[in-house]
């Protein structure tokens, strides 16, 4: 059953050295503080599992944290690439990564199979693409009814979750609004959930019926962190701070300034800061 | 440069040669950079009508401001409905949905393949780059591709290093023997002309130059040796109206994107 916990303990719970972990969102709710608060606490040999590894990925990947990266676009969207990402994949440091690489629509279809609790997912893809070539997880299936050839993937099933929600209810009840992403079904694919919220509220009773609820049940733990998708956005809280993400190019090119913006923004840090970094944003959202 | 004499720039010019190519009852999916303007540009002159689509899910959208990611706020607040990834890739455009994938590309090739994975061997990149996101199955899922880039030896080549996008492979009727029954790339709009390809060869073949763009200057800034139709059309200029939308928008686009930064600067 759900509890209410203070980030640290919800991730300390949660995450192990060695687990294949999802820190979802499609540019939209993207879980930073849970990211963050996972670096502090110096995880190791994780599988990093996320259609768009976009900064958190970058820095868990630049702390030596992953020893694997399963994604379908490893971009700063809309600013180019990951540098962090890159060193890794191109030079090995600071340790060299595995790399499993779909499309989106592979990635897509592989979490609604986890969450249907399917062992694959079918789907008419890759077709010409070289990723076929490159990765052996990519294979094919014939339809026993026309004889098409389909594309098949293993679906995805994390050992944890994380995602960023607008709100709960006191029961532990979450609402997810706006660009909803893949983060229901990479909540229903994982063994294990959490959930970081901008609020909590009394009662879902006033949503309109069709609002994506995930149900307290579906979820271990939710940590109430205001800000915590900074420097994604919240739809109805705040902006998405795109100034920060051009910013981030900068930052991450070179491994002394990464490290040095790491120490004075994450490791001296907790989650109580991201509130403070969403401030100027909330009139914008 | 001539750009400048003619009063527009060939950015501009690509810009605004690949949004006359949309139709009001088209049904595009964006993808970001060079196509999202383009797209919004029509949107915003001849084709009020055009639905756009999104990979985060936002199928008719009208943002006043180009967005950022293809996910910003705006996207989701201005668009029809908002779905689930899954949902996106699944009914939407393996259901054979989208009349246009638009795309831009770090690496071509004349018959329309698209590398955007690695600079070099895959296992051993030279430089890793983003990677394909939704583009392998939206070049093969929407009814026919749109191509925008500039112009340069290096994007435009004869040997693509990785096919993330299938176009149409070693040219012919290469789709066809691999089972894709979609069009596969019909245009391609660059900062110095515009191509379509071969009926037979598949092959992308000058068909228009911009204003006051040579053969030559298009060869010089191509990796292969640059077929020219026989009857050889120039673009249209843009009009005052097309240029006025174009850079009205990149004017609010720009201030909306370093705007966060100035405040939180203050």
């Amino acid at each position: 059953m759900v509890k209410f916990l203070p980030l640290k303990q919800a991730v300390a719970e949660n995450l192990n050295d060695g687990d294949s972990v999802a820190f979802e969102g499609f540019t939209h709710l993207i879980p930073t503080a849970a990211a963050h608060e996972a670096i502090r606490q110096g995880f190791r040999d994780l599988t990093l599992i996320r259609m768009t590894p976009d900064l958190i990925y970058d820095q868990m990947i630049g702390m030596g944290m992953a020893k694997k990266i399963v994604f379908s676009y490893v971009g700063n969207p809309g600013v180019g690439l990951l540098r962090r990402a890159r060193d890794a994949i191109e030079n090995g440091f600071p340790r060299s990564i595995e790399v499993e690489e779909h499309s989106h629509a592979g990635m897509a279809n592989a979490y609604e199979a986890g969450a249907a609790g399917l062992p694959c997912a079918v789907f008419r893809g890759y077709r010409g693409a070289g990723l076929a070539e490159v990765n052996p997880n990519i294979r094919s299936v014939t339809c026993p009814f026309t004889g098409e050839v389909l594309a098949a993937v293993p679906s995805i099933r994390p050992d944890v979750t994380f995602i960023h929600a607008q709100k709960a209810d006191r029961k532990g009840n979450v609402l997810v609004e706006g660009i909803i992403g893949i983060q229901k079904e990479a909540v229903l694919a994982a063994k294990r959930a959490v959930v970081t919220v901008e609020e909590v509220v009394d009662t879902f009773d006033d949503l309109h019926p069709n609002l994506t609820v995930l149900p307290r049940w579906t979820i271990a733990a939710i940590s109430v962190v205001p800000g915590g998708s900074h420097p994604s956005y919240a739809h109805g809280y705040y902006a998405r701070d795109n100034a920060a993400y051009l910013e981030w190019d900068e930052i991450a090119a070179d491994r002394v300034k990464f490290q040095a913006w790491m120490q004075a923004n994450v490791i001296g840090k907790s989650a109580a800061d991201f509130a403070g970094r969403v401030e100027h944003l909330r009139r914008a959202a | 440069m001539s750009g400048n004499l003619l009063g527009f720039t060939p950015n501009e010019m690509m810009t605004i040669a690949a949004s006359r190519a949309l139709k009001n009852d088209d049904v595009c999916f964006v993808g970001i950079g060079a196509p999202s303007a383009a797209c919004n540009v029509a949107r915003l002159t001849h084709a009020p009508n055009i639905t756009l689509i999104y990979e985060s899910g936002t199928i008719g959208t009208a943002p006043d401001v180009l967005p950022l990611s293809i996910g910003d706020g705006e996207l989701c607040e201005t668009a029809v409905t908002t779905v689930a990834v899954p949902e996106m890739f699944r009914y939407w455009l393996q259901g054979g949905r989208i009349s246009i994938g638009f795309l831009g590309a770090a690496q071509l090739d004349k018959f329309g393949n698209i590398n955007t994975t690695v600079i070099g061997d895959y296992f051993h990149p030279k430089t890793r780059l983003p990677g394909g996101g939704g583009a392998p199955e939206i070049a093969t899922s929407s009814k026919e591709v749109y191509i925008t880039m500039a112009q340069s030896r290096r994007g435009m080549v004869e040997k693509i290093d990785f096919f993330t996008s299938f176009g149409h492979g070693e040219g012919g009727d290469h789709r066809k023997r691999l089972g894709i029954d979609t069009a596969g790339p019909t245009l391609l709009i660059t900062d110095l002309a515009i191509w379509k390809p071969d009926p037979v060869t598949k092959e992308f073949t000058v068909v228009s130059l911009h204003p006051g763009v040579s053969r030559e200057q298009v060869q010089e800034s191509c990796g292969w040796v640059v077929k020219f139709a026989e009857a050889l059309d120039e673009t249209p200029a843009p009009s005052e109206l097309e240029l006025t939308t174009l850079r009205d928008l990149q004017a609010r686009t720009k201030a909306a994107h370093e705007g966060t930064g100035r405040e939180k600067a203050a």
